[in-house]
């Protein structure tokens, strides 16, 4: 490049960059934010309880080993670097020297061991499973090492903040976990300190400024303010009083139109990568016609999920192919797919003796809708209409939330309307719905189908156990391809989650964790 | 004067009476003008009223008009239904409390005081809640938080006849207790309780929308409460999915109020004096 030509295209480059907006801009310092949270959540101490409303505040105050990219790629939060062995039986952490948790105490290895060894299994209701396998040594007060009998690989997609939160051990070691009076004002590690909890009203976390990060985070505060009407937040989004709001704060209907605001910006499904939900019909394969294969390839076939993809979710979800969301790294597009053909539906039906009677009716079956809002009683309606076109008459049975997760949980139900998150893993998130050994009476979101197929069962249980990632996606290839034929449950959409901000709010989606992402970066244009 | 003059008298009866007497034809003929499933997608979702759906279409597609057709018979059945029962059990309580007296009296308006002490419309809503949204559970629970006003009123009636000359007539020459009640005491005082029975159609109805829009009402039938409490996602996209069951509601219960009230004027001895010429 000429002497002339370097200061001009350096020129170029720095008006590129001006113009460019959010990422190339300098984070500016200060601000306190608003941020919707409904419904008031339990409580906020991590893996005490785990219900969607407490992860939202309480992933501010607490970190993990690790969070996870938009890949679901490791990403050293707690944890500056790790080994695994060839084996996949001993993982070693490097730990951060310089950080403190909020009550000024040092973080050491000894709160990582006491979290892993005693904490979670105590009290995690879904990393139970996965930190019973592990043991977990202090070897020196910035090294761990894991242990394992077996290798788990799922393990490496274990250690985010809402999987696997380090608590403090000089706090809960010995102490009562869910009694602890520090459960009330959480001492974590992370960019943000409880301040208040006003009940009904708000939760109040303000910056930690001996946060391990310098100069992070950029905000002062965050208010999460409780407001119980769908309308009220999409009108203080509007009017500016509130920052953010995410997936369920505002009806679907209504996303399009603050889009266009020029205040807000509105993302669907990025940084929900973690979170991967699928909606789908659940059959009990113990009651006919459900154990038959073609009758559920018949409702496969009856249903419209373009419409319900538009009309229904309103575009913000995508039509489900299978068990594993689309954007994990181990999905199989090249699967059996149903798309809207009443013939080949009726076909199947007829194949099945299913023939039918003098008013059209071939079967006659009940729905149990997700008493989640309108958008999820539209889904049942939706269903009943269009199976009711291939003579598949759905009566529909309402029930509160108490009472759907009762029916579900003790298989006491036709077919049922759900949605459950993916997870980083397809051995944390997806096999526990389609193996045999999860079939457990009375337990939400295990095998509730009661689906049982020996060689589905193998093939999750080798893609567990094995630590390498193409041999994993081998595995898991043939597995989706199995169930996509076997449809134990009928998948309807992939849902992209909304996050919605003001147009002066950066960094809220890094990772795929999105808005429930530690914050450390989120800073509030002046 | 008959019955029709008198109640020809009052103006706003005769309108009601007439919109009553329309609504009754939007539930007769909603099978014939809209022969097909109320629920079912009938073109493209959220047009405006006045294209290819004189009301419009909801979310999914469905024909709105279809709807308020439809909604009209399940309006209207759980309306009278409902009634009738709350009417029966009242009839039923106040008769026994204001014939026998004494510790019968007693136990039956402390029953009937126990009913009235809790909000009726909360009350309304756990009874739902705890037996299952559907549309026997929706008449149960209107009956059951309707009746006690009806028992009071029936009760003074026939405290107030209990003694009169026909009754103890008709004691003395040793008629059965039932037969005094339904035969003799009943047809007398039946004026006021079809009066507060007819306006009380138009608190079930009410009540059935509030519970439907609360999600409460039975998901395989289409009511107009139900229409309103599905569409108040969408207020702000498509107006007419809950102004056009809203206006439903509304005219219908106004179109009995004025029939109960014309009703009244007609059937009360001393007003009909008080108004005649």
């Amino acid at each position: 490049m000429s002497r002339v030509w370097k200061p001009f295209a350096f020129a170029v480059a720095a008006l590129l960059l001006a113009t460019t907006p959010g990422a190339a801009q300098t984070p500016q310092k200060g601000g306190t934010i608003n941020s919707t949270l409904w419904p008031e959540p339990p409580g906020i101490v991590l893996g005490i309880t785990l219900n969607a409303p407490t992860l939202l505040p309480s992933s501010k105050m607490f970190e993990g080993l690790m969070t996870y990219d938009f890949n679901l790629q490791p990403i050293p939060v707690l944890a500056e670097s790790w080994t695994i062995a060839p084996d996949g039986l001993l993982y070693t952490f490097k730990l951060r020297q310089n950080v403190k948790w909020h009550d000024g105490k040092p973080f050491t290895a000894e709160d990582v061991a006491f979290t892993f060894n005693e904490f979670l299994p105590a009290v995690h209701a879904r990393s139970k499973t996965t930190f019973e396998r592990v043991k977990t040594i202090a070897v020196d007060p910035h090294t761990v090492e894991l242990r394992l009998k077996e290798p788990y690989a799922p393990l490496i997609r274990s250690f985010d903040a809402l999987s696997a939160a380090i608590v403090p051990a000089h706090i809960y070691k010995g102490s009562d976990f869910r009694a602890n009076p520090v459960n009330q004002a959480p001492i974590g590690t992370g960019p943000f300190k409880f301040k208040e909890w006003r009940k009904g009203e708000y939760i109040h976390l303000v910056r930690n400024d001996a946060y391990w990060q310098a100069g992070k985070p950029y905000l002062d505060g965050i208010y999460y303010r409780f407001i119980p009407d769908s309308a009220s937040r999409a009108l203080a989004l509007e009017t500016g009083q509130v920052h953010l709001a995410a997936q369920t704060d505002i009806e679907f209907v209504d996303v399009a139109r603050l889009a266009k605001l020029p205040n807000l910006k509105v993302s669907t499904g990025k940084g929900w990568e973690w979170n991967s939900t699928i909606s789908w019909i659940e059959f009990n394969h113990r009651r006919k016609p459900f154990d038959d294969r073609r009758f559920r390839q018949a409702v496969m076939f009856a249903l419209d999920r373009e419409f319900m993809r538009t009309n229904i979710f309103f575009g913000l979800a995508k039509v489900a192919t299978g068990p594993v969301q689309a954007s994990s790294p181990f999905y199989e597009p090249d699967v059996a797919k149903y798309s809207l053909d009443l013939a080949k539906s009726a076909a199947l039906l007829d194949e099945m003796g299913l023939k039918p009677d003098a008013n059209g009716v071939r079967a006659r079956v009940k729905l149990l809708g997700l008493p989640y809002g309108e958008l999820w009683n539209r889904v049942s309606e939706y269903v009943r209409q269009a199976l009711g076109k291939v003579g598949i008459q759905v009566t529909l049975e309402a029930s509160d939330v108490a009472g759907w997760g009762q029916k579900f949980a003790n298989w006491d139900y036709d077919m049922v309307v759900t949605f459950l998150s993916m997870l980083a893993d397809p051995a944390l998130g997806v096999s526990r719905t389609y193996v045999t050994p999860n079939i457990r009476k009375g337990v939400l979101f295990t095998n509730t189908s009661g689906y049982s197929n020996p060689e589905v069962d193998e093939l999750f249980a080798k893609a567990a156990g094995s630590t390498d990632d193409a041999v994993r996606k081998q595995l898991y290839s043939r597995v989706q391809k199995i169930i996509a034929t076997d449809v134990p449950v009928a998948w309807t959409v992939e849902i992209e989650w909304p996050t919605i901000t003001s147009a002066k709010l950066h960094n809220v989606t890094i990772n795929g964790f999105g808005p429930n992402d530690s914050f450390a970066d989120a800073w509030l244009e002046k | 004067m008959s019955f029709w003059q008198s109640f020809a008298r009052n103006r706003g009866g005769v309108v009601g009476l007439a919109v009553l007497v329309l609504v009754v034809l939007l539930a007769v003929t909603a099978p014939f003008l809209f022969p097909f499933d109320p629920w079912d997608t009938r073109g493209a979702p959220l047009q405006a009223p006045g294209g290819a759906f004189a009301l419009g279409s909801d979310m999914l597609g469905r024909d709105v008009l279809a709807g308020v057709f439809h909604g009209a018979r399940v309006s209207l059945f759980i309306g009278v239904l409902s009634t009738v029962i709350a009417v029966a059990i009242g009839v039923v309580v106040g008769a026994l409390a204001g014939y026998f007296g004494g510790l019968v009296d007693e136990l039956a308006m402390r029953f009937t005081e126990f009913f009235q002490t809790i909000p009726s419309f909360v009350l309304a809503v756990l009874l739902v809640a705890i037996l299952t949204p559907g549309l026997a559970s929706v008449v149960i629970a209107i009956s059951v938080v309707t009746w006690p006003p009806v028992a009071r009123l029936a009760r003074s009636e026939f405290l107030a006849l209990r003694h009169r000359e026909f009754v103890e007539a008709a004691v003395l020459s040793g008629v059965s207790h039932v037969r005094i009640i339904f035969g003799e005491i009943l047809p007398n005082a039946l004026t006021p309780l079809v009066i507060m029975g007819s306006l009380m159609v138009a608190t079930a109805i009410l009540t059935e929308s509030a519970l439907s829009f609360l999600g409460l009402g039975d998901p395989n039938r289409i009511s107009w409460g139900y229409m309103i409490g599905a569409a108040r996602a969408v207020f702000r996209q498509a107006w007419w999915l809950s102004v056009f069951p809203g206006l439903a509601i509304f005219v219908t219960v106004l179109a009995i109020n004025l029939v109960g009230e014309g009703l009244n004027d007609a059937l009360n001895p001393h007003l009909r004096r008080r108004t005649g010429p």
